[in-house]
């Protein structure tokens, strides 16, 4: 089994490791370093709870090997708030709308909402449905996720266009 | 639910590839965006003891006109396809079916090539694929060679090219003229694996009437199939719903597969039957529209 020099930088931050090639992205973000956010639920691409944004796109961790991250840049659901403390406008619209009950899908659904909301400000409730078709959640119905994402996007659009923001 | 040991390597360009491959034979598999492969890696189903990475390899990226054709490089991200002006111009029905492959997180990984080289008997590339008459194009250290659709598949996840060859392209048909393309599938929810699949292409003539046309069908059984006599039945008529009803019926006679957990061989040809009409009722009135 082969090791690996790899170096990434994760949420603005680079790091380097020696991992073996059978380590997963997910298993190297949680287990090494210690980014306990992104869930991993059932290892073989069918949940999206292990999703991160890649290079600025939404991909399952699960599926990606660390080794082929080298160089990439990675944001987790840790990188989405503005600090330690704060929550994203979505984030924020997750926790009022409760748009999670027990909350093992919700990186994923964040990471999943954050990526459409960053190229449709004003995304349909399809387009919301469809841009987290890729994620399971056995708590919600997902109602309140899709209002979650709909109420963060008029926020959002809010800051340019006051009449959103109601 | 973790992939078994295997080393890896991170071949830089092409033919370093495919020397491995010549160096390592069966042994070695290629990995390009995973989304088929490390499924089946996590679940002990493939067991590779080594995995050559093409994810970085210039020459097997982009998209191109080649005359006729519309070139897709293997390692081209499906959600750069389903967004390229030049596949929702040329290969129309490709587009439609990019749009079931997965969801969007899959196909920002998932490669048009992968799929292909996977040959899912329910993938949806490779359904539009064969329904085109596309080709494609396989390289190995002792040369390069293609390979038509008709002969690419050779069962349930199983394909013409040999383990030391790497899927380099493949190249759609562009059909001239008035076309007009259905892609319509029946799966549990929107992007899962589909239970049956429907590709339908048409091409018209100025005065309405069909110069040819193209259906295929996944899922129904180990891969897909072309449904020739449907085909011939459509040719020259100006497919009007009683045209499009028996060539929808012989589709549904055509299917062999045999009853599954999913459902019995009968709700699949009825399934095929209804899909069909409605992907070749849809690829009518866009062509129509043109």
């Amino acid at each position: 089994m082969s090791q690996h020099e790899i170096a990434l930088t994760v949420n603005g931050r680079a790091r380097r490791a020696r991992v073996p090639a059978r380590m997963s992205l997910v298993d190297f973000l949680r287990d090494e370093l210690r980014l306990t956010g992104t869930h991993v639920g059932c290892e073989h691409g069918v949940c999206g709870a292990c999703s991160v944004l890649m290079e600025g796109r939404p991909v399952r961790s699960c599926l990606v090997f660390a080794v082929q991250a080298e160089g990439t840049e990675i944001i987790t659901v840790e990188g989405l708030a503005p600090d330690a403390e704060g929550l994203s406008i979505l984030q924020d619209s997750f926790w009022e709308l409760h748009a999670l009950q027990c909350g093992y899908c919700t990186p994923g659904m964040l990471i999943a909402a954050h990526a459409l909301l960053a190229r449709n400000s004003a995304p349909s409730e399809d387009e919301i449905r469809e841009a987290i078709g890729g994620n399971l959640c056995r708590c919600t119905g997902y109602k309140q996720i899709v209002d979650a994402v709909s109420l963060a996007a008029r926020r959002m659009r809010g800051a340019n266009r006051p009449e959103d923001a109601r | 639910m973790k992939a078994a040991e295997f080393d890896y390597e991170r071949p830089a360009s092409l033919a370093d590839a495919v020397a491995i491959l010549a160096a390592k034979g069966a042994d070695a598999k290629i990995i390009a965006g995973g989304q088929t492969l490390v499924p089946l890696m996590a679940m002990r189903l493939a067991r590779p003891a080594l995995l050559v990475d093409i994810n970085r390899i210039a020459e097997l990226q982009g998209i191109s006109r080649e005359g006729a054709f519309v070139a897709i490089r293997a390692c081209t991200r499906q959600a750069d396809a389903l967004a390229h002006a030049s596949v929702r111009a040329d290969a129309p029905l490709l587009a439609k079916a990019l749009a079931f492959v997965g969801h969007g997180q899959t196909r920002n990984r998932g490669t048009v090539g992968g799929s292909l080289a996977n040959a899912d008997p329910a993938a949806e590339i490779g359904l539009a694929a064969l329904a085109l008459d596309a080709e494609v194009e396989a390289r190995s250290a002792k040369g390069t060679r293609t390979i038509a659709l008709r002969e690419f598949f050779k069962g349930a996840m199983e394909t013409a090219i040999h383990p030391e060859e790497c899927l380099v392209a493949v190249r759609f048909p562009v059909w001239p003229g008035r076309v007009g393309a259905g892609f319509h599938e029946v799966s549990v929810r929107a992007s899962d694996f589909a239970f049956l699949a429907v590709a339908a292409q048409v091409e018209l003539d100025a005065g309405g009437q069909c110069r040819r046309a193209a259906l295929s069908i996944g899922g129904a059984a180990m891969m897909p199939r072309r449904i020739g006599a449907a085909e011939a039945r459509l040719a020259g008529t100006r497919l009007e719903a009683s045209d499009i009803a028996q060539a929808a019926g012989l589709a549904a006679a055509a299917l062999d597969g045999a009853d599954d957990a999913h459902g019995s061989a009968r709700y699949r040809r009825r399934v095929a039957m209804v899909l069909a009409e409605r992907a070749l009722a849809e690829a009518r009135d866009e062509a129509l529209s043109r």
